[in-house]
């Protein structure tokens, strides 16, 4: 079974890839000559050459309509007709995930319920060299089943979404080839077990990732924020990667069985790094964080997420909300045996998810482009559920990974129904009034919202209090600034949740011409957010035991996660007005967001121009880009250039070859000038010569 | 085990090749046909005898296989042949991949067709020939002769400074070969005999082993090639035809790793050991001084040979780690750099063709007008870029971990290169195939022939296939391997074990 929700995705990728690519192939002829002009005729001989017409006429408007000021736009407007057999892979791609999905539930219920541990199957060998033995293998336990279950859902559900939403795109097949394979990747990911597969998935979904922000190749802004995201988190895949190396140094193994059972004894053992003494276990656990902080966007390599919305929107539902972005979270927790014995390691996670929390929140506050809201949330939720992880209440972490994998994906693909009903409008100022024409949507958005502020009763409230509570609770060195930044964060999240509500759905109509247009979307987009919506609701209180009970995560997870021994029973003690602060917060921000934009709408303005500094600090997201701009990038192309013209240039082939010829070109030249032909220099030089002889045979004669 | 000489027959077949493109003359359209067919079938013939060599190959076995040996030159120079599992990958690669170099240049070479193919056909010759070579002369002279029909390839066939590139190709690496042909002689003093199996078992005193080792690490450094001597490798692959970059990236570079692999770790272990930390320093300098290079680089020759520089660095740091994943990564890697590098320069070939240059600006928004292209080449960056999955990551993996245990620092730094390989690969591939197709010059360009697919498409396979399955290389070359790091720390560990004595 296992075998199948893994696998079949990764046939409906080779499907749609295959489709994708004899379609496009039919499309393009072949050929290794190209008609030679002169340069100056160029578009009028570009013209004349057959059926191109067409395709010139296109690749000539591209740049004006994809003209781009840093916001992104989902247009896809492209004059170019739909590719052969479109359906065709849309509808094998979907059905091969829905099969998935509902494989995963019985899984899920197999595993988590019934008890029936299916254990590691082995498919066969990858990587064997001495004491480094490598398979792949599928690994099934609880956590890898809340993982399956997560992925395939929001997949299946994303891919429905995505027949609508994608339905003027020319290039759907690729699309949905690259979807499917990113799932593939994802469960690779989370069926792993050992960590070179780990990675293998890890870098499978960035590769993915790359491509769906990349899909619309044609825009400038798309590849920037492409190649950002594979870049940050290759950055944290070198420290995910020297974190490989080093538990293999000291386990001889990457298996996770192996190295959670000698893990015990690893304490105390030091890394000597560059001549600093480190704590091996600490240092280990460290550098696989790093990976963790790439890939799910955490404080100093967050910077690829909000860029990463060049991509279609359901790609950001799929991998930028509700999975890839949480592999970071899921590892953790996968390693748990480590991190539970390296608390300096966990101090850090703690340190870094609750900063992420606050860091993201605040920026989230002034963002007028609605998915990078979005964005900026996801990155602060997922901040918190570090918080949780640092805390060693894995099982908690993961209840919010749960629920939030239903509340952003729904918000997203909500936000995807906006900006279709919009006509690929983005910026919520630009917005208003919509609650009449759209009601679906807004009622949907309206309960993702709930649920991410943590109302009572919906899915977040369950989730982010017990992460807030294991923060209180916790004995990390950070548990003290974690709940207070946690608690801040959440009358923050409420404010900018409600402030996108308002701005969206309520108010005047800032643009006449899109209002008028505006429309529901297609029934292919209304169903998965609808399903969302439910889940953004039934994901919370059902599963409260599973995940945050004392007795039921024993039952449920097992040995899947090593949890902190005592940190549930500790939750249980929390002051009861210190539980409730963050419902006050919660409802603190949707007063303020409701006084700022409905009742008083001039305020935010005035605000804004009263404190210039602040807000200008908060709208360019703390100025990262130009930092990271200006002691990252700059100084590597100018390094590359510097080491190329001068040290390869200059100094090598200077001294080297360069500088060689020529010292013998000169010296052949001056011994030219030597032979003059006189007979008086040559009978001098001789000379010279006797005398230096005479001279050395004397002195060296002397000493015998 | 056979009956037939086969390892000469896979050597020698291409000159016998070339003789008979040689007996047929003629200028003409129908001569030059006639080359190009002799020379393909006499490479498919020539690998499909090679694949003989991997069925009947024991890798269980870490001694040399096929094994052929007579008298040749006074006493102790003698025609000795025979493949191990550190070789047999080498030899297969070269015979795999020639007749992808002679499909690619089955149009792009319109003049002296057929001195053209004999050059490549005899470069076969000394090529297999080096791999398999078991006497130190024998070794020398075809590693040596190999110079001469590349220099012609470069000087003949190539771009507008190929006369520069050439010289500076050839003069670089006939510098250390000179060295290393005294090495040699001191070898042959200290052992009485230039065979290579009984020189790995002949112990060779410390002050010979630090001169002799640094005496080949002249030639193999500059062959590999390392920093700081790398500067020929750009100029050479910029110059060189689309096919003669193919040869030179893929195997013309592995000479020196498994020179590393075949003399220097063996013969002079302790040398070897002594050295290592220089080793790993100019490897991790390597890898980072390249991998900066690359990223400013405005030709896209330039780009993939500076990145080839910095993927070396990974061999040579894994080769002297010591250890048997640094070792077998090593090897990996190099065979995997054959594919992926080879594949790489295909690629620029097939643009160049089209458009005559090689300028990274003059392209862009390729992807619109060719699919095929833009799947195939993003299969490659991937792979340089060392994406699990794909043949580049096992090497680099096995590596980067075959050192951590020994040098530490090194793998640090060295890492930085999976940092910056992402930079240079996605920055070239997007100014080339992404983007809109705005260039006039580039409105009609064409998707890929079926001929360029045939020389492209089983590489693809080859490049995913041993990126999850690598198990064939790395089994053929396992017991070879093992018992070379055995020895390797046997040795070291005695004269440490005596060094405490004292």
């Amino acid at each position: 079974m296992i075998q199948a929700i893994v696998f079949l995705p990764l046939l409906g990728a080779i499907l749609a890839g295959l489709i994708a690519l004899f379609g496009a192939h039919a499309r393009n002829p072949s050929g290794d000559t190209v008609e030679h002009h002169d340069d100056g005729h160029h578009h009028g001989t570009a013209a004349h050459v057959g059926g191109d017409a067409a395709l010139v006429h296109v690749a000539h408007d591209e740049p004006l309509a994809h003209d781009d000021h840093g916001h992104g736009h989902d247009d896809h407007h492209v004059a170019e007709p739909p590719a052969a057999g479109s359906r065709g892979a849309e509808l094998i791609t979907t059905a091969l995930l829905f099969v998935a999905a509902a494989l995963s539930w019985a899984t899920l219920i197999n595993v988590g319920f019934l008890h029936h541990d299916a254990g590691v199957l082995e498919l066969f060998p990858w990587i064997n060299s001495g004491e480094l033995q490598v398979s792949w293998a599928l690994r099934v336990d609880t956590l890898t089943a809340v993982m399956l279950v997560v992925v395939t859902t929001v997949s299946s559900l994303v891919h429905l979404y995505s027949i609508g939403y994608m339905d003027e795109d020319p290039n759907r097949p690729r699309f949905f080839g690259y979807l499917s394979l990113f799932t593939f990747a994802m469960l690779m990911l989370v069926t792993a077990n050992n960590l070179v597969q780990l990675f293998f998935g890890w870098e499978g979904v960035g590769l993915a990732s790359y491509l769906l922000i990349g899909f619309w190749y044609q825009r400038p802004s798309a590849n920037a924020a492409a190649i950002k995201a594979f870049v940050v988190n290759r950055v944290g895949d070198f420290g995910f990667a020297l974190g490989i190396f080093a538990v293999f140094w000291l386990t001889n193994s990457t298996d996770f069985e192996t190295i959670f059972h000698a893990a015990p004894s690893l304490t105390g053992k030091t890394i000597n790094l560059l001549g600093w003494h480190a704590d091996a276990l600490t240092l280990t656990c460290l550098l696989l964080f790093m990976g963790a902080m790439g890939k799910s966007a955490q404080f100093l390599l967050h910077t690829w997420l909000p860029d990463a919305m060049e991509g279609p929107t359901p790609v950001s539902a799929l991998i930028h909300a509700a999975t890839m972005v949480t592999a970071g979270v899921f590892m953790v927790a996968r390693l748990s045996p480590l991190f539970e014995l390296a608390p300096n390691a966990q101090a850090v996670v703690m340190f870094v998810g609750a900063t992420t929390a606050f860091f993201a929140a605040t920026v989230g506050l002034v963002q007028n482009d609605i998915k990078r809201i979005v964005a900026y949330s996801t990155c602060s939720q997922l901040g918190y559920m570090f918080v949780a992880m640092g805390a060693g209440a894995y099982s908690v972490g993961m209840f919010h990974l749960f629920t939030h994998a239903f509340f952003k994906a729904l918000l997203f693909l909500g936000s995807g129904s906006v900006i279709y009903a919009m006509h690929h409008e983005q910026d919520i100022r630009n917005m208003g009034g919509l609650w009449r024409k759209i009601p679906y949507t807004f009622a949907v958005m309206c309960v993702g919202t709930m649920a991410l502020t943590g109302v009572p009763g919906f899915a977040g409230f369950f989730s982010k209090d017990a992460i807030i509570e294991s923060a209180y609770a916790s004995h990390n060195t950070f548990a003290t600034y974690a709940y207070f930044l946690t608690v801040v964060a959440a009358g923050l999240t409420s404010f900018y949740s409600w402030r996108l509500i308002w701005k969206t759905f309520f108010g005047t109509p800032h643009d006449q011409h899109h209002y008028e247009a505006a429309h529901e979307s297609p029934i292919w987009m209304l169903i998965p957010i609808g399903v969302l919506a439910a889940g953004s609701i039934l994901a919370g209180f059902p599963f409260k035991e599973l995940f945050v009970g004392e007795h039921g995560v024993e039952e449920f997870f097992r040995e899947s996660v090593k949890m902190n021994p005592h940190i549930l029973a500790d939750m249980e003690h929390m002051p009861f007005w210190l539980g409730q602060l963050p419902l006050f917060m919660m409802i603190g921000g949707f007063a303020i967001s409701y006084f700022f934009y409905i009742s008083r709408p001039d305020i935010p303005e005035e605000l804004a121009s009263q404190q210039p500094l602040l807000y200008n600090f908060l709208l360019n997201k703390w100025y990262f880009d130009e930092l990271y701009d200006v002691i990252f990038v700059r100084p590597a192309k100018w390094l590359g250039r510097f080491l190329w013209k001068k040290g390869d240039g200059f100094v090598i082939d200077g001294f080297g070859p360069d500088g060689v010829s020529a010292r013998v070109l000169d010296i052949t030249r001056n011994v030219v000038k030597i032979q003059t032909g006189y007979l008086y220099h040559y009978a001098f030089a001789m000379l010279i010569g006797v005398a230096g002889l005479i001279t050395w045979f004397m002195f060296m004669g002397g000493q015998q | 085990m056979t009956t037939w000489p086969i390892l000469s027959v896979v050597t020698f077949l291409p000159l016998v090749g070339a003789l008979l493109i040689y007996l047929v003359p003629g200028e003409d359209e129908a001569a030059r046909r006639n080359a190009r067919w002799i020379a393909l079938w006499t490479t498919l013939i020539t690998f499909a005898i090679s694949v003989i060599l991997v069925l009947r190959f024991d890798p269980a076995q870490s001694d040399f296989q096929f094994v052929e040996k007579a008298s040749w030159l006074a006493s102790g120079i003698t025609y000795h042949m025979g493949v191990d599992g550190i070789s047999l990958p080498f030899v297969i690669l070269t015979t795999a991949l020639l007749p992808f170099c002679i499909i690619a240049s089955w149009k792009s070479v319109t003049v002296r067709v057929r001195e053209y193919m004999m050059a490549f056909l005899i470069l076969e010759t000394l090529m297999v020939g080096t791999f398999s070579a078991l006497d130190l002369v024998l070794f020398y002279l075809f590693f040596e002769g190999g110079l001469i029909p590349m220099f012609l390839i470069i000087g003949v066939w190539g771009g507008p400074r190929r006369v520069y590139a050439s010289f500076k190709f050839f003069l670089y690496t006939l510098l250390g070969s000179v060295l290393m042909l005294l090495a040699i002689m001191a070898l042959y003093w200290n052992g009485g005999t230039t065979d290579i199996p009984t020189l790995m078992h002949t112990a060779v005193p410390r002050s010979l082993q630090t001169w002799a080792w640094l005496a080949f690490f002249a030639s193999f450094a500059v062959k590999m090639p390392m920093w700081p001597v790398h500067t020929w490798l750009p100029d050479a692959h910029v110059e060189a035809p689309t096919a003669g970059s193919v040869i030179l990236a893929a195997i013309l570079l592995k000479m020196g790793g498994y020179g590393f692999l075949r003399f220097s770790l063996p013969m002079f272990p302790l040398a070897s050991h002594d050295f290592a930390p220089l080793i790993w320093t100019l490897s991790a300098i390597a890898i980072i001084y390249t991998s900066l290079v690359a990223l400013m680089q405005e030709d896209m020759k330039k780009l993939i040979a500076y990145s080839s520089v910095a993927h070396m660095g990974f061999v040579t740091m894994g080769i002297f780690a010591g250890t048997m994943q640094g070792v077998a990564g090593g090897v990996f890697q190099m065979i995997s750099h054959g594919i992926v590098s080879g594949a790489l320069f295909l690629c620029v070939g097939i643009v160049y063709d089209r458009m005559h240059t090689r300028e990274i600006a003059a392209y862009g928004g390729l992807v619109n007008r060719m699919p095929l292209y833009a799947f195939v080449f993003m299969v490659f960056t991937m792979a340089n870029v060392g994406l699990p999955g794909t043949s580049g990551f096992i090497g680099e993996f096995m590596t980067l971990l075959g050192t951590f245990k020994v040098s530490t620092p090194t793998t640090f730094f060295a890492t930085f290169g999976v940092i910056f390989s992402a930079c240079y690969a996605l920055w070239l591939y997007r100014k080339v195939v992404f983007g809109a197709l705005v260039k006039p010059s580039l409105m009609t360009i064409k998707d890929l022939t079926a001929r360029e697919c045939l020389t492209l498409f089983p590489l693809v396979a080859l490049t995913i296939l041993f990126g999850v399955y690598p198990k064939p290389v790395l089994d053929m070359s396992a017991a070879s391997v093992q018992q070379l790091v055995s020895n390797y720390n046997t040795a070291v560990s005695a004269v440490k074990a005596a060094a405490l004595l004292q």
